[in-house]
């Protein structure tokens, strides 16, 4: 026979006091765990979104990233006539070719300088996007000096104001317009004309060509093509939603290991608070548990019965570490993307899957706190318990 | 002395009790000590940085270069003693997806960059060998023993920045004048990139990263950043002059959300030692309640009933954070071991450890705070009819 649940529930309220300071220690160790996921959850989901599965990005081989990449106008030229790509309504190739490089501005509050990206586009490079959206302001002017800037970016750095004019490359840039792009790793760029920003940064080749796929399974043929061609065989084909994924890499991993690491070593700090609590509670309840025992619960039953009840402390714990974290989805943070080696800004974002392995870390902290007490209680003899004071 | 005795045994009443507390706040502690030295590491370069260096670069960002041209002209600038040049590689060696294979990469004036950076300890007949041979490179003493590289070894570098195969064959290897100097990096021959370069891309030849200045006097660095860069304002290239402090600075504040997230962390380990501690002075002072009466009706004076409470929660502590420091020592050492190119230098510094301390001693304080006043509120009739 099992001993009732509300045995167990009723005596984490008997000591309150204890009972709140693990559930504090417990709460704070899921809020860490829960927050670093998040964390690295936000910035994949950022950088994943910012790609588009019917996209193909070309960069040279061995470039990881745009930033490095290098891309002859007479290889986009051919990279862009490839049958598999999209063709408009006018017959041109849905394709656009881009310039990526960095520059420095300086960050509103800290003065602090920061890495931010600027990318040139071709006329098409809107339409490869379709969820950027201009907020204020207008589009720019291909042939002008004119730029638009994403909406993260403007919020975080100086001087980037609507009709001011920003300074770098050869150059004075009038921003025209903000937008916004979901979320993305866009919204931390700078827009403008690929052909005006190549001399003015003195670049006689583009970084990447970015086009559309007539049909997204026609991938690997065009693949095929690009690199096995001797004209464009220095340069790799890559969808467009892979390579941002894999510019999330190196950032989520550095976040997640050093997160989990660090978090999986203090929650055994928090384990043994867990576990001074139910010694306690076994100690304090001798007695009792030998009432039990001599009414003809099981030893059985009387170790389910502690575990139980430090599972729940636990679990509480757990949910009030959740919904601790689940607030920080409110903050976007900004910061060096290590791989791109520019200013990316994302948030905390929670999932189901992070929500139930902070749940699971929860529950192993309160068997790992719980198991020990809940034996030495199921082992007490008879007598003994009884003549306790 | 009484008190002193008295606290002893009561700390050793529950011994199991009392070692658990013990070895959560010595876990805590460690985590804590572990995270500001991942902090400070992150700085490092910041630390490492001459007192005597100063860094002119593209005033657009890092990644412009500038041309070889201008080295004479910021040699002429009164204050600079001597200028050397370096460039960013970049490039992969082997798989670039496992970050065990970054390392930094830099072409270097042969001639001058050594001269610039004595810390870089190197014998003469490395020197000598390296500046033999066109594609010598020259690596650090944790770089060669991470990759088990030694004299003659050939590294095949698969360009990005600089596109091509290369293959740099180890010529020397340098060890660091002290803990704070980075020993994972590779410097090769920037005469030798400029010539491979020009084979494919003449429009990229004279290309320079950044100029190193040594300004001995630094009270005129100010002068000679705003000197230098006003002398090449108009050119085709504006520069940008800093000290190399300033220059490692702005490298680390770009990731200083990161920074303030792991300090966030530590703050959140403070509060669960505390919670730990706090929930086993609290349970000592419950239980012993009616011996704290009897001790008031004895006569016993609230300091002594300060001293019992207080006195335990700053043992507890004091123990746990003793044991914790001895552990983070191990671990520490075992992170720089085990992960030697995360970050280049990974050390525990004084300043940690005394905030270790200073961590420990707030949880015992702390800790006895809320227990200690109310034993001491409570009247001693009520203590002495108490069940624990």
């Amino acid at each position: 026979m099992n001993i009732p649940l509300f045995y167990s529930l009723r005596s984490i309220w008997q000591r309150r006091m204890t009972t709140i300071l693990t559930l504090g220690g417990i709460t704070l160790v899921v809020f860490v765990f829960a927050a670093v996921l998040m964390l690295a959850n936000g910035l994949e989901e950022t950088l994943v979104e910012t790609g588009s599965d019917a996209n193909v990005i070309v960069l040279r081989r061995s470039a990881t990233t745009e930033l490095v990449s290098q891309i002859t106008r007479n290889s986009a030229n051919i990279i862009k006539t490839h049958p598999e790509v999209k063709q408009l309504p006018d017959g041109k190739p849905l394709a656009s070719t881009e310039l990526n490089v960095i520059i420095n501005l300086n960050k509103k509050g800290s003065n602090d300088m920061g890495n931010v990206s600027v990318r040139g586009i071709s006329p098409e490079g809107l339409l490869l996007r379709p969820h950027l959206i201009l907020t204020s302001g207008r589009m720019f002017t291909f042939g002008t000096n004119e730029i638009i800037v994403g909406k993260s970016l403007a919020e975080k750095f100086q001087g980037v104001e609507l009709r001011k004019q920003l300074k770098f490359g050869d150059g004075q840039w009038t921003v025209v317009g903000f937008f916004d792009a979901r979320g993305t790793a866009f919204e931390s760029e700078i827009w403008g004309d690929v052909e005006q920003l190549m001399p003015a940064f003195g670049r006689p080749v583009f970084s990447v060509v970015l086009f559309q796929l007539r049909d997204p399974a026609d991938f690997t043929s065009v693949k095929e093509r690009i690199e096995s061609d001797p004209r464009t065989q220095s340069s790799i084909a890559k969808r467009e939603i892979d390579y941002y994924r894999e510019s999330s890499q190196t950032m989520s991993m550095f976040i997640k290991i050093l997160g989990l690491v660090v978090t999986i070593i203090f929650s055994i700090g928090a384990t043994i608070g867990a576990m001074i609590t139910m010694y306690a509670a076994v100690a304090n309840r001798t007695v009792e548990i030998g009432t039990l025992r001599a009414l003809g619960f099981r030893r059985r039953s009387i170790l389910g019965a502690f575990l139980f009840e430090s599972i729940v402390l636990a679990l509480i714990g757990g949910a009030a570490g959740v919904a601790l974290a689940s607030l920080t989805s409110l903050i976007r943070i900004s910061t060096i993307n290590f791989s791109t080696f520019s200013e990316l800004a994302f948030g905390f974002v929670l999932s189901p899957g992070i929500v139930l392995a902070s749940l699971i870390f929860a529950v192993i902290m309160g068997i790992l706190g719980g198991f020990l007490p809940a034996a030495r209680a199921a082992r007490m003899q008879i007598v003994s318990a009884l003549r306790a004071s | 002395m009484f008190v002193l005795r008295l606290v002893l045994k009561n700390a050793l009443r529950h011994k199991l009790r009392t070692s658990l507390t013990i070895l959560g706040i010595g876990i805590a502690v460690m985590s804590f000590g572990f995270i500001r030295t991942i902090v400070t590491a992150w700085s490092a370069g910041v630390e490492a940085s001459a007192a005597t260096r100063m860094i002119t670069r593209h005033a657009v960002s890092f990644i412009f270069p500038l041309p070889l041209a201008y080295r004479d002209k910021i040699a002429r600038i009164p204050g600079v003693d001597q200028v050397s040049y370096a460039n960013w590689f970049g490039g992969n060696y082997k798989d670039p997806n496992d970050w065990k294979n970054f390392f930094p990469r830099l072409a270097v004036d042969d001639e001058t960059y050594f001269d610039l950076y004595p810390e870089f300890l190197l014998s003469t007949e490395d020197v000598e060998a390296f500046k033999k041979e066109r594609n010598a490179c020259i690596i650090g003493a944790k770089l060669a023993r991470e990759h088990g590289l030694k004299r003659g070894d050939l590294i095949p570098i698969d360009g990005d920045i600089y596109p091509g195969e290369w293959e740099f064959v180890v010529r020397g290897v340098y060890r660091g004048k002290d803990a704070t100097v980075d020993e994972t990096q590779m410097f090769f021959h920037w005469q030798y990139l400029d010539e491979r370069v020009g084979q494919t891309q003449p429009m990229r030849v004279g290309n320079v990263g950044w100029y190193i200045l040594n300004v001995k006097n630094p009270d005129e660095m100010a002068r000679v950043a705003q000197e230098v860069d006003a002398f090449f304002l108009n050119s085709r290239a504006a520069t940008k002059t800093e000290t190399e402090k300033e220059f490692q600075q702005s490298f680390v504040s770009q990731s200083s959300a990161i920074i303030s997230s792991l300090e966030i962390i530590s703050i959140i380990i403070v509060g669960i030692i505390l919670l730990v501690l706090a929930n086993t002075i609290v349970m000592a002072a419950r239980e012993r309640t009616r011996e704290h009466a009897v001790l008031k009706t004895l006569g016993f004076r609230p300091f002594h009933v300060i001293g019992l409470i207080g006195g335990e929660s700053m043992l507890i502590a004091i123990v746990g954070g003793a044991l914790g420091l001895a552990l983070t020592f191990p671990v520490v050492g075992g992170f720089a071991e085990s992960f030697p190119t995360f970050f280049p230098v990974v050390e525990l510094q004084i300043m940690t450890i005394l905030l270790a301390v200073a961590v420990a001693v707030f949880a015992g304080v702390a800790a006895a705070l809320f227990p200690t006043i109310r034993t001491l509120r409570s009247r001693i009739a009520d203590g002495l009819r108490a069940v624990a």
